[in-house]
């Protein structure tokens, strides 16, 4: 212990904490549910945090999922969604029943526990936020269920309005019966293709086709499929979408004859290849994630009872790896939930047997080639420039160039030699570092639209397994907050009492030319004045 | 003569630079990627007038991207917003130092700074336009350090660490590294807040101390004519992107345990970003905030740069600029390269810069100020029992 305090530091802050958990549950899909009932049962105190129904602010922004404008306005009626929401999900009668503290329309967008530079930390915090304001919990436990995202993969035409996500279709449909589609062409015959198709033709849409470089996954869902006489399209790029600012259509073409191309018309194109697990909530913990492509991307590290690497901390569902058999079988969610619920409670010390794990199976396709395959297919060889970071309008030429952004002018002949072959020649290419020189990431979807194709892109360049471009790092908030949303309402005196813009070192500021003066006179005391910054 | 550069950082990045500008041979060693700590993620001010390097670096910013032939989004002079007559008060205080040398200041009323920043509020008390100082992009700018430096024929080593280094006669002769040895006839160590432990390799000492401070990041909204506006507890600057990147308040003291900076986190001190940011531009309440991140940096015990050629080994300089290193790196990287090949600065007065001025200091200097870890007690775990030990 110092024998002083920095009255400028962290060190003996607290923050405003507007309640304390023994558990929270993040995410109220079937994993969190389970995870959230069973601990419940088990005589802990849990609150349940889930995101939806979320602001149709950041629905336009393809947040969480990839909505592609196809919601309805109903979406900005929020007690008709939070209706919706709740009949959706029975089980949080359950919830209710057992005191659950159920959370709806909150978003986790914080995460702040003890590390190697947080050591002042007085507890362990979550950050909540509804639409109206922000705020903190302290846990003693976290499982996380924070599910899976739509992966975004370019094609000639996919930034126009009308491209949604399977995710982003699956909550429009089921989850906020919303969707604005009527007539849809779902690109992907895998078990997520297959089953987004047999979704929307039962929610009463009209499939046009279903279209994927590679053959459908065999199985009773290809065969419901063809029950339904959907034409399915294999072996089949697409060449560009049709239309205005509305989408008419979608032009493709066989693999094999790029000049035979043709248009099937539709309204909504659900791309539906592949999902992503959500890590962005392990990373700002500090919990190892590994990359495994078989199981969807980068996935925690977990124990047979689902704990990670980080003591108090717990993950169950599609977050911790997404295979076909979890696509097509959401009970195998509800038992990681409950197992990692009574992993939590025996580490709090109740006398509760470990449930057996639901393990993934041994043998799982590297899902990584057909993510390459696509690219490969869409991206380097349309004629024309494709678009990869669509807020922030970095096209494939300037990424893989690294070029500076539009906005700059910059003498291009000093870029000749320059692209990301050269900075790789460097050092490891590093996502990070290409998404500060060429703002691919850096937008306001934070990424969710580029991130996964930026590092296959990137890995493909630089001829290196995909897995070998380090995670890039998320950051806090993990959702888009309005300054007046997460502004510290409930901020401390001792917090606004000691604030400064810059470590309160008064010599730091007075003339450098000449010696720090024995004594500062408290009028020359500029600590608080604004001649500086770092 | 040929010089290595402990440190890929913007203080080493900038000598290296004017070294090869000289046509001395040059190598960078850096343990990560150039401009990947605190020079490359920090809020791009270039308004330090109480810096005898401010003169320089002020003839220097805007002549950069030319000279290093790629953007560094410099951005001439600076809006200063005081929300409340206190604050106002404290502004024409902290002009003064900047005004005694001529430099000129145009104050706002409410009305013309209303006028230059549409984002403030009503009640705002005033302000100024600085017709000195600006900004710029660090990570651009890092990173065209480091490209000029190669285009001029220097050799930059990342993810390499250095081990130790060798000395003969009273002089560095070579450094180690993991990747092997390189020999030199002189020798920078400009390693942030590594520059101790470097330092210690040839039995001097540093006093620095790091740290870890953070800043928020906006959306993007319509660009303004003067994007480095700031204020209200405050430090940053729009972005020409349009993004509001900003920082301030409460940092804390770390010790690094090894030659890696660990990953600097955030704490929730964000939201006291937003609040004051909200405050200070209540007319972008809606803005989203989609970003943060933190970054180490090191403090001297009086908080001003280091900048030394060391008496023994007489061919070593060890340079800190106490955590206002990226804004004065045009100048303070001038000024080491002279140290580096005359012994002199031949532009600005260094005198009180030096090592010298720490002799006979305390020890335990930082326990003493308290810049050092501090952690609370250990807190209560509530057991499934309701039982708090």
């Amino acid at each position: 212990m110092p024998r002083t305090i920095d009255p400028t530091s962290l060190a003996g802050k607290d923050f405003a904490i507007d309640q304390h958990v023994q558990v929270l549950v993040v995410g109220a899909g079937p994993a969190g549910l389970s995870a959230a009932n069973e601990a419940a049962r088990l005589g802990l105190q849990v609150m349940l945090v889930d995101e939806h129904p979320v602001a149709s602010a950041l629905i336009g922004l393809d947040i969480p999922y990839l909505f592609g404008e196809r919601l309805d306005p109903a979406v900005q009626n929020k007690p008709r969604m939070l209706e919706r929401v709740v009949a959706a999900r029975p089980e949080l009668e359950t919830s209710f029943e057992l005191g659950v503290d159920v959370r709806l329309g909150v978003y986790v967008w914080g995460a702040f526990v003890e590390g190697p530079t947080s050591r002042a930390l007085p507890h362990r915090l979550i950050g909540l936020a509804d639409e109206e304001r922000s705020w903190l919990v302290s846990f003693d436990r976290i499982i996380v269920a924070a599910g899976a995202r739509d992966l975004a993969l370019a094609f000639p035409g996919w930034d126009r309005p009308g491209v949604v996500g399977a995710q982003g279709a699956a909550a429009a449909m089921r989850l906020y019966q919303a969707f604005s589609a009527r007539r849809v062409v779902v690109l992907g015959a895998g078990a997520l293709g297959l089953q987004t198709a047999l979704q929307a033709q039962a929610a009463g849409l009209q499939v046009a086709g279903i279209v994927d470089l590679a053959s459908p996954q065999q199985g009773e869902a290809l065969d419901a499929v063809r029950a339904h006489d959907i034409p399915i399209h294999a072996g089949h790029a697409v060449r560009g979408t049709l239309g205005g600012i509305e989408l008419q259509g979608v032009r493709i073409a066989p693999l094999a004859a790029q000049d035979a191309a043709f248009d099937i018309a539709c309204d909504t194109l659900i791309f539906a290849l592949d999902l992503v697990p959500n890590v962005e909530l392990f990373d700002l913990l500090g919990c190892a994630v590994s990359w495994r492509p078989e199981l969807g991307g980068f996935v925690p590290d977990l124990d047979a009872e689902g704990r990670l690497s980080v003591p108090g901390i717990y993950a169950a569902g599609d977050c911790t790896g997404i295979t076909s058999s979890v696509i097509a079988d959401a009970t195998l969610g509800e038992i990681a939930g409950r197992c990692a619920a009574r992993a939590a409670a025996r580490d709090a010390g109740i006398d509760v047997e470990a449930l057996p794990p639901a393990i993934h199976p041994a043998s799982l396709p590297d899902r990584d080639a057909a993510r390459r395959h696509w690219l490969q297919s869409h991206a380097p060889q349309s004629g024309d420039d494709v678009m990869i970071c669509r807020c922030e309008e970095v096209g494939l030429r300037d990424l893989l160039g690294v070029r500076p952004p539009r906005y700059l002018s910059y003498k291009p002949t000093s870029f000749e030699h320059r692209d990301l072959r050269t900075l790789a020649a460097d050092g490891p290419i590093n996502q990070d570092q290409i998404k500060r020189l060429t703002r691919a990431g850096m937008g306001a979807c934070q990424g969710r639209r580029c991130r996964e194709q930026v590092q296959i892109l990137l890995a493909m360049q630089g001829n290196q397994p995909t897995g070998s471009v380090p995670l890039p790092s998320y950051r806090a908030p993990l959702r888009p907050l309005p300054l007046n949303v997460l502004s510290a309402h409930d901020e401390t005196t001792e917090m606004r009492d000691n604030w400064v813009v810059w470590f309160g070192i008064s010599s730091q500021w007075l003339p450098q030319w000449e010696p720090v003066p024995d004594v500062i006179d408290p009028r020359d005391d500029r600590r608080v004045l604004r001649d500086f910054e770092a | 003569m040929s010089v290595v550069v402990i440190g890929g950082g913007a203080t080493g990045l900038s000598t290296a630079w004017w070294l090869r500008r000289e046509g001395v041979p040059v190598t960078v060693v850096e343990k990560g990627i150039v401009g990947w700590e605190a020079s490359g993620r920090n809020g791009g001010g270039a308004t330090h007038a109480n810096s005898p390097l401010f003169r320089e670096e002020q003839r220097l910013w805007p002549q950069m991207d030319e000279l290093l032939g790629y953007p560094t989004e410099y951005q001439r002079q600076r809006i200063r917003i005081a929300v409340t007559p206190t604050q106002l008060a404290n502004m024409e205080r902290g002009l003064v130092i900047a005004e005694q040398q001529g430099f000129q200041v145009e104050r706002l009323d409410p009305k013309a700074l209303r006028d230059l920043v549409p984002w403030v509020g009503d009640e705002v008390a005033g302000g100024c336009l600085l017709q000195f100082g600006g900004h710029a992009n660090p990570q651009r700018t890092v990173q065209a350090y480091a490209w000029a430096i190669q285009d001029l024929g220097g050799t930059i080593l990342q993810h390499t660490t250095v081990t130790g280094i060798r000395v003969r006669g009273g002089k560095a002769v070579a450094v180690e590294t993991n990747q092997g040895e390189i020999g030199c006839d002189a020798v920078l160590i400009a390693a942030g807040p590594h520059t101790n432990r470097i330092a210690a390799m040839v039995g001097v000492d540093v006093p620095v101390a790091p740290a870890r401070a953070e800043m928020i990041v906006t959306e993007p909204v319509p660009l303004i004519r003067f994007g480095g506006a700031d204020g209200n507890g405050l430090y940053g600057r729009q972005t020409l992107r349009g993004n509001l990147a900003y920082g301030g308040g409460p940092h804390e003291w770390l010790e690094l345990a090894d030659a890696r900076t660990p990953r600097p986190v955030n704490s929730p001190v964000v939201r006291s970003l937003a609040r004051r940011l909200h405050e200070m531009f209540p007319r972008v309440a809606h803005v989203r905030v989609i970003r943060s991140w933190a970054g180490v940096i090191e403090n001297t015990p009086d908080g001003r740069p280091i900048l030394d050629r060391l008496e023994d080994p007489s061919n070593v300089v060890v340079a800190t600029m106490s955590s206002v290193g990226f804004g004065l790196s045009p100048a303070s990287g001038h000024a080491l390269a002279q140290l580096l090949v005359s012994g002199r600065c031949e532009f600005a007065d260094l005198t009180w810069l030096g090592l010298a001025r720490f002799h006979g200091l305390d020890p335990d200097w930082r326990e003493t100020a308290g810049w050092v870890p501090w952690s609370p007690p250990a807190p209560e775990i509530s057991t499934a029992t309701g039982v708090h030990s």
